[in-house]
């Protein structure tokens, strides 16, 4: 008898998880709580370093794992635990008996309102990353301005390196999607003066500092080493951002038409919710925590259960789909080991 | 009047209102004045710099503060040694970098 394997999200990593699967010759079941597929990257814009279409990545990947059983609009209700196996309910009715269960259900983005000193939700023109990104997607918002802008910033670690947010976890991908941002802002107006308020930039994947290099030299992007310390609007409705130069030693004011907040990962909120249902125990980062952290990250510490992706900590695109596959394998050979 | 006190005039930054004309002008015959990521190597390695406090970091990021005055103070300790340009992890030609600034600050001063 073929075992059941279940997939929670389906965000890329069980979409890629699963095309590997049925590869090897299995029939994964996906659950996706959402409508759609692809998770956060579905509503992401182009890719770094190439600039990849997101669309695409997403097509790609769902176009590879049509095989599998998904079934969108579906959350978790209850996990019964059986003797070597789990029965897990649906909200949308069907019960599964499973034996292996791969949890991909990733990181949400932290909530930038928290922190209030950044005016998220107060202010007309503060926006996040992904509400850039889903304007970069076309669509209209009413904070940013269509037709012109002359001074854009974006700010660092919003709720990343940050004890009092309750992440300490550097986020990893904000200093490259920031420059990435940064760039795109710069194309659709050239003139306009482009900021990156940072801490340090941490450029640590393939040609990331390239696209560093190149935002400065090809586009201007002004780099200011400072974390933003308190944001205010003005008389005209712009948006004035205090922080201190650190190379200057000097206190800094500057007044943008736009602020984007680089709100970083923290565990997904559905995530946490499921890991207390099985349970599975969360690591002192506040992801999902693995058997191993250098041998067996994508295992839980138990058995049948396993993790890729964002579920335990914040990674990029290609490291996620790399984590997808050897979980595929893994759970591949943990299923030969059964029978 | 002397109250016996006096306020101390505001060394904040204001981006709103530094002219960048200059820079962008320098930055059209030294495209790589761009690149500079503020490291300190050049400062650390020039030999001026601990006698005068020369400093090419404090050069670069001056000039874009729109503090001219502390930059034409600094680079008159530069004796062009070049050394600043050999240990540039970017591969900014800090040397050639002064004399256009000489150049093109002291032709229009």
């Amino acid at each position: 008898m073929k075992e059941n394997i279940l997939i929670i999200g389906g965000g890329i990593a069980g979409l890629e998880a699963a095309a590997m699967l049925l590869r090897l010759g299995h029939s994964p079941i996906i659950i996706e709580k959402s409508d759609r597929l692809g998770g956060h990257v579905a509503s992401w814009h182009k890719l770094f370093p190439d600039m990849t279409p997101a669309k695409d990545v997403v097509d790609r990947l769902t176009a590879e794992a049509s095989g599998a059983n998904i079934f969108l609009n579906t959350e978790i209700s209850f996990v019964n635990k059986l003797t070597d196996s789990y029965n897990i309910m649906l909200s949308n009715g069907i019960s599964i008996i499973t034996k292996v269960i791969l949890v991909t259900m990733g990181f949400s983005l932290f909530d930038a309102a928290k922190k209030e000193e950044y005016g998220y939700g107060v202010y007309d023109h503060v926006v996040t990353n992904r509400d850039l990104e889903q304007w970069f997607n076309g669509k209209d918002d009413p904070r940013i301005d269509n037709s012109a802008m002359n001074a854009v910033g974006f700010v660092h670690c919003v709720g990343s390196r940050d004890e009092k947010a309750k992440n300490s976890q550097c986020s990893k991908v904000c200093c490259i999607t920031a420059v990435k941002q940064a760039i795109e802002v710069k194309q659709k107006f050239p003139d306009a003066s482009v900021y990156c308020f940072y801490m340090d930039l941490r450029m640590f994947g393939k040609k990331f500092e390239d696209f560093y290099i190149s935002a400065q030299r090809d586009y201007g992007i002004r780099f200011i080493r400072g974390r933003v310390s308190e944001v205010s609007e003005n008389i005209e409705g712009r948006v004035v951002v205090k922080a201190e130069d650190t190379l200057s030693g000097k206190p800094l004011k500057v007044t943008l038409d736009l602020l984007v907040l680089m709100a970083g990962m923290v565990c997904g909120d559905s995530c946490t919710k499921v890991a207390g249902m099985i349970p599975l125990p969360v690591d002192s980062d506040g992801f999902l925590k693995s058997k191993d952290n250098i041998f067996d990250v994508m295992e839980s510490p138990k058995e049948g259960i396993f993790y890729a992706g964002a579920c335990t900590g914040p990674k990029t695109v290609p490291e996620t789909l790399a984590e997808a596959r050897a979980a595929a394998l893994d759970i591949h050979l943990y299923i030969n080991g059964l029978e | 009047m002397d109250f016996g006190f006096k306020i101390s005039p505001s060394s904040a930054i204001n981006l709103d209102k530094i002219d960048l004309t200059m820079f962008e002008k320098l930055h059209e015959m030294e495209p790589d004045v761009y690149k500079c990521i503020a490291c300190g190597s050049c400062s650390a390695t020039c030999p001026a710099a601990r006698y005068s406090g020369m400093s090419m970091r404090k050069v670069i990021l001056d000039l874009q503060r729109g503090r001219e005055k502390e930059v034409f103070s600094m680079m008159k300790n530069c004796m062009l040694c070049g050394k600043c340009t050999m240990v540039c992890p970017r591969g900014i030609n800090t040397r050639h970098l002064i004399l256009s600034i000489s150049k093109l600050y002291c032709e229009t001063k």
